[in-house]
């Protein structure tokens, strides 16, 4: 069967390590030169970002979070060893490791990892799907012949790499379809590499829980759990038109997924759908004025953004999370497409008035949605408000401070509050 | 209850109180008409709790009553019956049945007891005075394009109607505006009716008061209160309540100072636009108007589907001006002009313009311009 050690890259044929460097860790597929499309999923991404830029937390188990309510972002390995888990409440954290040491995230520092793993990627395929700033799809179909060895061979050289000169590894999943490359990547977590072949597909799947399924959660577990479907086996017991009659769209793709068909492309051009930006509160808070701070901020953020992709939307979303977890939205369609912070304010702040909910809160955020090109956004003024033509030459004014200045530049006062 | 009615009379007077029933009902007895029986009358009535109109009818009473079924269940099976027919309806509380009888054909209705029925509080009108059908159907057909389905500005989402000071004196007014349009129409004062209180008449109120001022030339009773308006006929009285809300300032937004005259004849006008306007995409449908000496050339520019211009022979002698417009709110602003030609006032390209008809003040609309 084909070979490839990891470490120094050289391919063989079946032996228990690497003939050239005696390497045991090597990968052994027949079809491990056929397959092309890869997802590639960093281990402890934040973590092990931490511990390349502070040695001194090496050997230690390291937590990424914050707050004082705030939960575990990600967690080293030698933390989930003592059973912590990313999205877990802090303070259950520490009680399964008291000796963990707790580190706020620093955002721009992982982002420009993120960006140095994305150049290297970029080196092998442009196609390329982003999921997160630590995880990604890549098809390298038809690739084998510019790089003068197949995708194996890339992607192994590709973590290699990331090791070598970022300092963070991965796990890779090769497989014919990005449903099953994603699954692989998940097999041999931290630093693993993982093929799933179309030879060995049913037989893999076979007593696998549907739960593998990315975007099969707890509600549709429990649907398909009533419906007596728990593994792919069951999955392959129903007839397609029965599976979509009952799931919907949804069963229509558990139907191929089940059989280990998906035909979804790797394209990096998802149209972007919404934008949107949400806050948790340090303490809850019901007080009118410290929200409406928090709305013009997020405001203008989802507005900056939306300038930025030169974009506009004709929804805007407001959504707030009550103390209890229990979540309110609330949306409404413009008569145009806008990208202006005041826009976004406004509107928000009116669908803030009409909640009809006391609070307190513990989150809130703004989006825009129905994205569309600029062009023909905020075109029309207002008969009743015209004072609103000013604000509008006023922010897109504040833009070009901020633009050559620093976003602190100029502010409003609710900004401040 | 125990009544027979020819199938016209009770087609009519069934169809106008079932169609202010919602199609999609979360209470189950809002689905239904209250029918009543007494003396030589039956009357229908339906709500939607915002709105309740009650339709009269002159039936053969058998036997007095009232009973409760499915508004659009009824309204059905009187449509299919043959022209002509003698319909008698018979309620049978016992069973909670109601049979609809005529010629060979007899159905039988599950019913809700009348008692459930929410019948409208009838409350103190403030003022109360008469309008000629014909007037009242003009202040409305020709603002309500106007009215807002903005949910955030819940006050605009009806015709505001109320008493005001116009150069001739006081007149009944009508005003709507979504923002980007506004119509201001006025009519004669009807007596009796100067301490009426403004009230935001809603959108659905003002389509079911349409259909109830048909083509009739009847004089409308119409009540006002500060809470609710009453419209009757002879046979048909709707109440609706009013939009709990201040109307905004809307005076200081028809701009008094515009100079910049352009006559146009509104058909000419309605059809060019509606013409330039096809290549446009269907979202922001801006048409360039560019104005110079007698001429005005109307323009589309739409990038990713085509461009289109057409030229018309115009009245206007002032300087030269590019202003742009919604193609839809033009039309429906020319699509008001019945009589004479359309006449614009223009200031500025970033403000507000003002159209008439010829030189009547009594109905005014005003458009805010886009950016092209």
């Amino acid at each position: 069967m084909p070979s490839l050690c990891r470490d120094c890259l050289s391919e063989f044929q079946n032996a228990p390590r690497c003939p050239t460097c005696r390497s045991p860790r090597i990968v052994t597929h027949d079809e491990l030169f056929d397959l092309s499309i890869a997802h590639m999923d960093c281990d402890a991404f934040y973590a092990s970002v931490e511990k390349r830029d502070n040695p001194e937390l090496e050997g230690k188990p390291l937590i990424i979070g914050g707050g004082r309510r705030g939960v575990v972002s990600t967690a080293c390995y030698i933390a989930r060893i003592r059973g912590v888990r990313s999205a877990m409440p802090m303070f259950q954290a520490l009680k399964l490791c008291p000796d963990a040491v707790i580190v706020p995230p620093r955002m721009q520092a992982y982002a420009d990892v993120s960006r140095a793993i994305r150049a290297m990627m970029e080196d092998l395929t442009p196609a390329i799907e982003p999921l997160s700033l630590d995880e990604a799809f890549l098809d390298l179909t038809g690739t084998k012949r510019l790089h003068g060895a197949p995708p194996a061979v890339m992607m192994a050289r590709l973590v290699k790499r990331m090791r070598d000169e970022l300092g963070v590894t991965g796990s890779v999943g090769l497989s014919h379809n990005k449903f099953l490359a994603k699954v692989a990547s998940d097999l041999e977590k931290p630093h693993g590499f993982s093929v799933i072949g179309k030879a060995e597909t049913a037989e893999f799947l076979h007593d696998k829980p549907v739960r593998l399924i990315w975007g099969v959660g707890h509600a549709a577990q429990s649907a398909l759990d009533s419906a007596g479907i728990r593994t792919f086996s069951d999955l392959l017991r129903w007839e397609q038109e029965d599976l979509t009659a009952r799931f919907g769209s949804m069963g229509y793709r558990l139907w191929h997924l089940a059989r280990g068909q998906d035909k979804r492309r790797v394209s990096r051009d998802e149209p972007m759908k919404s934008i949107s930006h949400e806050t948790t509160f340090g303490e809850d808070t019901s007080d009118p004025a410290l929200l409406d701070g928090h709305i013009w901020r997020l405001s203008e953020k989802v507005a900056d953004r939306a300038k930025a992709k030169d974009i506009a939307g004709r929804v805007v979303t407001l959504k707030l999370k009550r103390a209890n977890h229990t979540t309110l939205t609330r949306r409404v369609s413009l008569r145009e497409p806008t990208q202006m912070a005041d826009t976004v304010y406004r509107t928000s702040r009116a669908l803030f008035d009409q909640v009809g909910d006391e609070g307190p809160y513990r989150l809130i955020g703004c989006g825009l949605s129905d994205l569309c090109k600029a062009d023909g956004a905020d075109i029309s003024g207002d008969l009743l408000d015209p004072e609103a033509s000013q604000r509008s030459a006023a922010e897109r004014a504040t833009d070009q401070i901020r633009a050559r200045f620093g976003n602190d530049a100029i502010l409003k006062g609710r900004a401040l509050r | 209850m125990k009544i027979s009615v020819e199938r016209n009379v009770l087609l009519k007077a069934v169809g106008k109180a079932q169609s202010v029933v919602e199609r999609r009902n979360t209470i189950p007895i809002l689905a239904n008409v209250l029918i009543e029986a007494e003396g030589s009358d039956v009357t229908f009535r339906a709500t939607d709790l915002d709105i309740e109109v009650v339709d009269r009818a002159a039936a053969q009473v058998e036997r007095a009553g009232a009973t409760t079924v499915s508004a659009t269940t009824l309204h059905e099976i009187i449509r299919k019956l043959p022209d002509g027919a003698l319909v008698t309806l018979t309620a049978d509380a016992a069973a909670g049945r109601l049979t609809v009888d005529a010629g060979r054909s007899n159905f039988s209705l599950a019913t809700l007891p009348r008692e459930d029925f929410p019948v409208m509080a009838s409350s103190e009108y403030a003022s109360n005075f008469a309008v000629p059908a014909p007037v009242l159907r003009r202040l409305f057909d020709k603002s309500k394009f106007a009215i807002s389905t903005e949910e955030t500005r819940y006050y605009l989402n009806g015709v505001y109607m109320h008493v005001a000071d116009s150069d001739g004196g006081k007149v009944l007014r009508c005003v709507a505006t979504d923002g980007h349009r506004l119509a201001r129409i006025d009519a004669e004062l009807p007596e009796n009716s100067g301490d009426m209180p403004g009230v935001i008449v809603p959108r659905k109120t003002v389509g079911e008061l349409r259909k109830l001022l048909d083509d009739d030339e009847a004089q409308i009773a119409v009540s006002v209160s500060e809470t609710k308006v009453r419209f009757a006929t002879q046979d048909i009285t709707l109440t609706s309540k009013v939009i709990d809300g201040t109307f905004p300032d809307y005076t200081r937004v028809i701009p008094a100072g515009n100079t910049r005259k352009l006559e146009v004849d509104a058909s000419d006008f309605a059809q060019a636009v509606d013409r330039v306007a096809t290549v446009s995409s269907e979202r922001s449908r801006a048409v360039k108007m560019q104005l110079d000496e007698d001429r005005l050339v109307l323009s589309v520019n739409a990038p990713d589907s085509g461009a289109a211009e057409e030229e018309l022979a115009v009245a206007y002698g002032d300087e030269k001006l590019e202003i742009g417009f919604n193609a839809k709110y033009l039309l429906e602003i020319a699509s008001q002009v019945d009589r004479e030609n359309a006449v614009f006032l223009f200031n500025s390209s970033g403000d507000p313009t003002l159209m008439r008809e010829g030189n009547d003040q009594s109905a005014v609309y005003v458009v805010m311009p886009m950016r092209v």
